[in-house]
């Protein structure tokens, strides 16, 4: 496109704004928080004040956040992605610290009004700032090593601070969110290539050194490792809680048994049934029907970002927007496999589902930036 | 701002490229999820849905309330009574120091049972309910009741316990039921699921343990809900189980009664039987306990009371107990030769005292000896000679044999515990037993019931039994079972002359009602009660030599575990006989003069069905035997009403 093009469009500005909100994904989200009360509603037996009205609370002030969010002109979040690294970087390193001087281990930080957890704050800032970095970055330059060596270090850096917490799912998404800016962002798909084959060497060198003398994991490790792969093998221990999981998803069969009708919700052989494990209860309640709408429902919002992305006419927007859909996919589709019994159980909550504050919080601030990047897109002026 | 970046189209263009490759991936994510809900809900949903079942599922025991065991009037033997007993429950206690201290003062508690009870609700779930004390009075259920409002968490529950009305009658007959122990577990090979139930009772020894399947019925079960921590949230369904079978036994209370006051103070056993059907009418043992204590738990003191009491108040000697039969075993000798046709009724044997055997002398318990002495006299006066001789020309098999026929040696099919066999040795059992050839001696020691020979008095009463019919009755104990009539077993003939049969038979009533008779002190005068018996004396040490020439010592002289067993076994009346009885008084001396009253008295009160008649003894007794039957009705149990219960009734004594 031309500047000429270029210069015959305009951003909208002021109240006009509100227009060019995507609504589409306004409704998907509150769909799926609507889901995320139903559910906790459900899951405290029919009762409204454990945890579903504090859920709504929490979805209100997070769609004010949105709003708030998508009202800032694109350029200013990427202006200060450097910052929002930075800041939490540092406050991943005062846990780290607090933690260390006898606070015993923790992941947050009291606010007062909310338990900030820094790890959260990292996932979004983290992808700002590659999105902010390859927006800066000559393309020609994106595959020189030096220039893929240095997101790296940006990326590798809090994953290894929230790995110490230990916090193995979160880090997984950290990383896995900057690995897919990279991606997005054209970096040469041989770089890729390699770390894929780097960590399939690590993976089997970490089972095959499985009782040599230089094993790489600790021996409780391996164990969960082998409850992931086979829950039967220990029923009563970690295992019950995977079974009980299955048991309950796998029962609801096509239709589901019913709002508050799951044995295994009302009952409690659920885990975290509130959090990280409400999946199921929805699974069993409502059904493959059920489950599949939330699944589509995910699957149409991904989309729907993904969408804003390529429509964005400047890098920013369209690795920042990419970044933040492929974290929100993580969350549900490692979310919904750990329930599933398709990945390790790591502790990653269903997105704007599960009852939690610093993620619904930093999730709508997140979708506020997309919503953002789809406001501040330079429009065809209006026909006079 | 660097606005416009100059090849922001190309950049934007791979960006939306690599924006494809990302959906892409995800879509295949998506996919895999949506197939893995559509495999688990969809395909594979049945077995899950199971395993929910499963889990949410409990199945609940119901106890069955064991059958009842009657006398063959219907008199309660064992029955069930409420027990009320009061639980605990922490969570709705709270503090349960608390709570126990309060309901402390309102009912006694002990000590002990405090310590339990917090001992045991750390261990338990908040919401198990924790037995605190049993086996309340009714006063104190009420008293717990009506402060039901200050003792939360705490309420009273209602059990069945099992109880025995008579007491120490019935305990060697029926016996008494228990907690369930470890080795009764491993009694059965596939243990019923009711077993499991705490507290629950399963009859240890008697008719309880060995009529078990039938009295115990069969468990119903509820199904309840249960969460995840094993708490019950509502019952889905119950199914009532089976209450036990009710037994009737053959035994008559009253006249068990009669007989175990009759034994008391000595260590003997009686068994009362009837000859028309086999009936066990009294099984009687002394001494006795009482069958309750071992229901509420024995203290140790008491247990090892009862261990320790040289009379082996333990043991059930009817059956299990074995002794020397002594001359009550002259009939089978003499049968045995009398029909091997050694012997005829008349043929004559001289009696000096003493018969010469191989090298040995065999004495007669009469010194001066019988004279000549023909079947009659030899069991009449006992005389021991004549079947030293005429064992030796029947010979030891034909003995044996006999005895079989008449049930020695048999154990007899019974619901009790250690029914003996007994032992009527022949050539082959000492060869094989104790690897020494049969002497002479042997035959000779066994022709008067001594030696290797065995009987228990239930054997002995089977005996006499068929002495009286001449038909092999069988013993037996319960006549219905559900309510439904047991038939006795066939009596089929033994095949024995008649005429033997009848010379036996009268010899014996020569024995009791002829002056020279051996058991002439306990006759009846009463025609229509006259009693045909034989009296028995088995030593239970050797005579030496020189002790016979110095003169036997008499039996009270000894220590009382070297005086003679005294038997006697009778049938009654001699005309028509109805009953049979066998009495053993261990160490108790002469068979004459010990057991024989004891039978007497046994029998008229079986064929009377009240206290044996004055008129029945004879007159120069009628003074010494008033006394004593007065004195016997003071310790008698007044006659018990038939109780006329429902099946699984809760019979309060």
């Amino acid at each position: 496109m031309s500047y000429l093009e270029y210069s015959v469009r305009r951003v909208p500005s002021g109240p006009a704004k509100i227009l060019h909100l995507n609504w589409a994904l306004i409704v998907l989200i509150l769909a799926v928080c609507g889901f995320g009360v139903v559910m906790l509603w459900s899951v405290a037996g029919g009762r409204f004040d454990v945890w579903a009205d504090a859920q709504l609370t929490r979805i209100g002030a997070g769609f004010v956040v949105m709003i708030a969010f998508a009202m800032v002109p694109i350029w200013f979040w990427r202006n200060v992605a450097g910052l929002a690294y930075g800041v939490a970087l540092v406050l991943l390193v005062a846990v780290e610290v607090a933690g260390a001087i006898g606070m015993g281990a923790q992941r947050w930080i009291d606010l007062g009004v909310i338990r900030l957890q820094p790890s959260e704050l990292m996932k979004v800032a983290l992808v700002m700032l590659l999105a902010a970095y390859y927006d800066w970055l000559s393309p020609a330059r994106v595959s020189r090593p030096f220039w893929v060596a240095l997101p790296i270090v940006l990326i590798l850096l809090p994953t290894a601070l929230v790995l110490g917490q230990p916090d193995l799912g979160t880090a997984l998404l950290i990383l896995a969110g900057g690995v897919a800016v990279m991606l997005a962002a054209g970096v040469h798909l041989a770089y890729f290539g390699v770390a894929l084959a780097g960590g399939a060497g690590a993976v089997s060198a970490v089972f095959l050194s499985r009782g040599t003398g230089w094993q790489l994991l600790k021996d409780y490790q391996y164990r969960r490792i082998d409850t992931f792969l086979d829950p039967a093998s220990d029923p009563l221990g970690a295992g019950y809680h995977i079974s009980q999981a299955q048991i309950a998803l796998g029962s609801g069969g096509w239709g589901g048994r019913g709002l508050m009708q799951g044995t295994q919700n009302r009952l409690n052989f659920l885990p975290e049934k509130h959090t990280d494990f409400i999946f199921t209860t929805l699974a069993e309640e409502f059904g493959f029907v059920g489950a599949v709408s939330l699944l589509v429902l995910y699957a149409l919002i991904v989309a729907v970002c993904l969408r804003i992305a390529m429509a964005s006419l400047d890098r920013f927007s369209a690795l920042v927007v990419i970044g933040i859909a492929v974290t929100f996919f993580l969350y549900f589709a490692v979310n919904m496999a750990m329930v599933m019994g398709l990945a390790p159980v790591v502790g990653v909550p269903l997105p704007l589902v599960s009852y939690g504050g610093s993620a619904m919080l930093v999730l709508m601030a997140a979708f506020g930036i997309v919503q953002s990047a789809h406001v501040h897109r330079p429009r065809q002026k209006a026909r006079p | 701002m660097r606005r416009p970046v100059p090849d922001t189209g190309a950049s934007l263009a791979r960006i939306g490229r690599r924006a494809l490759l990302i959906g892409g991936l995800q879509a295949g994510v998506v996919g895999v999820l949506g197939w893995r809900l559509y495999d688990m809900q969809g395909r594979r949903s049945g077995e899950f849905r199971l395993m929910a079942e499963e889990n949410r599922i409990s199945i609940r025991l119901i106890p069955p309330v064991r059958g009842l065991i009657h006398d063959r009037n219907n008199v309660l033997i064992a029955g069930n009574e409420q027990n009320y007993r009061i639980v605990i429950t922490r969570e709705d206690a709270g503090d349960m120091e608390a709570a126990l201290a309060r309901l402390g003062s309102i009912i006694a508690l002990d000590p002990d049972d405090v310590e339990r009870t917090l001992r045991e609700s750390r261990r338990r779930g908040a919401f198990v309910p924790i037995i605190v004390t049993d086996r309340l009075s009714w006063d104190e259920v009420t008293a717990v009741g009506i402060n039901a409002p200050a003792l939360p968490g705490i309420s009273a529950e209602v059990g069945q316990s099992r109880i025995y009305p008579l007491g120490p009658d019935f305990v060697h007959v029926v016996g008494y039921v228990g907690p369930v122990s470890e080795r009764d577990l491993e009694r059965y090979p596939d243990p019923d699921p009711v077993l499991q139930i705490p507290k629950f009772q399963i009859g240890k020894i008697g008719v309880e343990r060995w009529r078990e399947d039938a009295l115990r019925g069969r468990a119903g079960s509820r199904r309840v809900e249960v969460n995840a921590a094993g708490r019950i949230m509502r019952e889905l369904d119950r199914r009532d189980g089976q209450p036990g079978d009710d037994l009737r036994l053959s035994i008559e209370a009253g006249l068990q009664n009669f007989v175990q006051e009759r034994l008391a103070g000595e260590s003997a056993a009686a068994v009362v039987m009837d000859v028309t059907n086999g009936d066990l009418l009294a099984v009687g043992s002394a001494p006795s306990f009482d069958p309750n204590l071992f229901v509420r738990g024995i203290s140790s003191a008491d247990y090892d009371a009862l261990l320790g009491d040289e009379f082996r108040p333990l043991a059930n000697k009817a059956v299990q107990g074995l002794y020397p039969p002594g001359s009550t075993y002259k009939m089978i000798t003499a049968l045995a030769a009398l029909e091997a046709g050694a012997i005829t009724p008349e043929t004559g044997v001289y009696c000096p005292g003493h018969l010469d055997a191989s090298g040995r002398r065999f004495h007669c318990w009469k010194g001066a000896g019988h004279g000549q002495v023909a079947l009659a006299k030899a069991i009449s006066e006992s005389c021991d000679v004549y079947f030293y001789d005429v064992a030796q020309r029947v010979g030891i098999e034909a003995i044996a044999a006999m005895a079989e026929r008449f049930g020695l040696g048999e154990r007899h099919d019974l619901p009790m515990s250690a029914v003996a066999a007994g032992l009527n040795p022949t050539r082959s059992w000492k060869r094989e037993q104790r690897g020494q050839d049969w002497m002479i001696g042997d035959t000779i020691n066994a022709s008067i019931g001594q030696g290797y020979v065995l009987s228990s008095p239930l054997q002995l009463a089977v005996m006499t039994t068929r002495l009286a019919t001449g038909r092999k009755v069988v013993p037996r104990l319960v006549v219905a079972a559900g309510g439904r009539e047991i038939a006795p077993a066939p009596a089929p003939s033994l095949g024995l002359s008649e005429g033997h049969l009848r010379a036996i038979r009268a010899s014996m009533s020569d024995a009791t009602n002829t002056r020279e008779g051996t058991a002439w002190a306990a006759r009846v005068v009463d025609p229509a009660l006259r009693i045909a018996g034989k009296t028995g004396t088995s030593q239970v040490r050797n005579i030496t030599a020189a002790e016979r020439a110095r003169g036997v010592t008499r039996n009270e002289d000894l220590p009382r575990n070297r005086r003679d067993h005294a038997l006697y076994v009778a049938f009654a009346p001699v005309e028509a006989p109805r009953v049979a009885v066998s009495v053993v008084v261990e160490h108790g001396g002469g068979g004459a003069g010990v057991a024989a009253p004891i039978a007497r008295d046994i029998v008229l009160r079986a064929l009377t069905g009240d206290l044996p008649p004055l008129s029945a003894y004879p007159e120069n007794q009628r003074g010494r035997i008033e006394a004593d039957i007065e004195a016997l009705r003071t310790r008698l149990r007044p006659p018990a009403a038939a109780s006329p219960t429902a099946p699984g009734g809760g019979d309060r004594a």
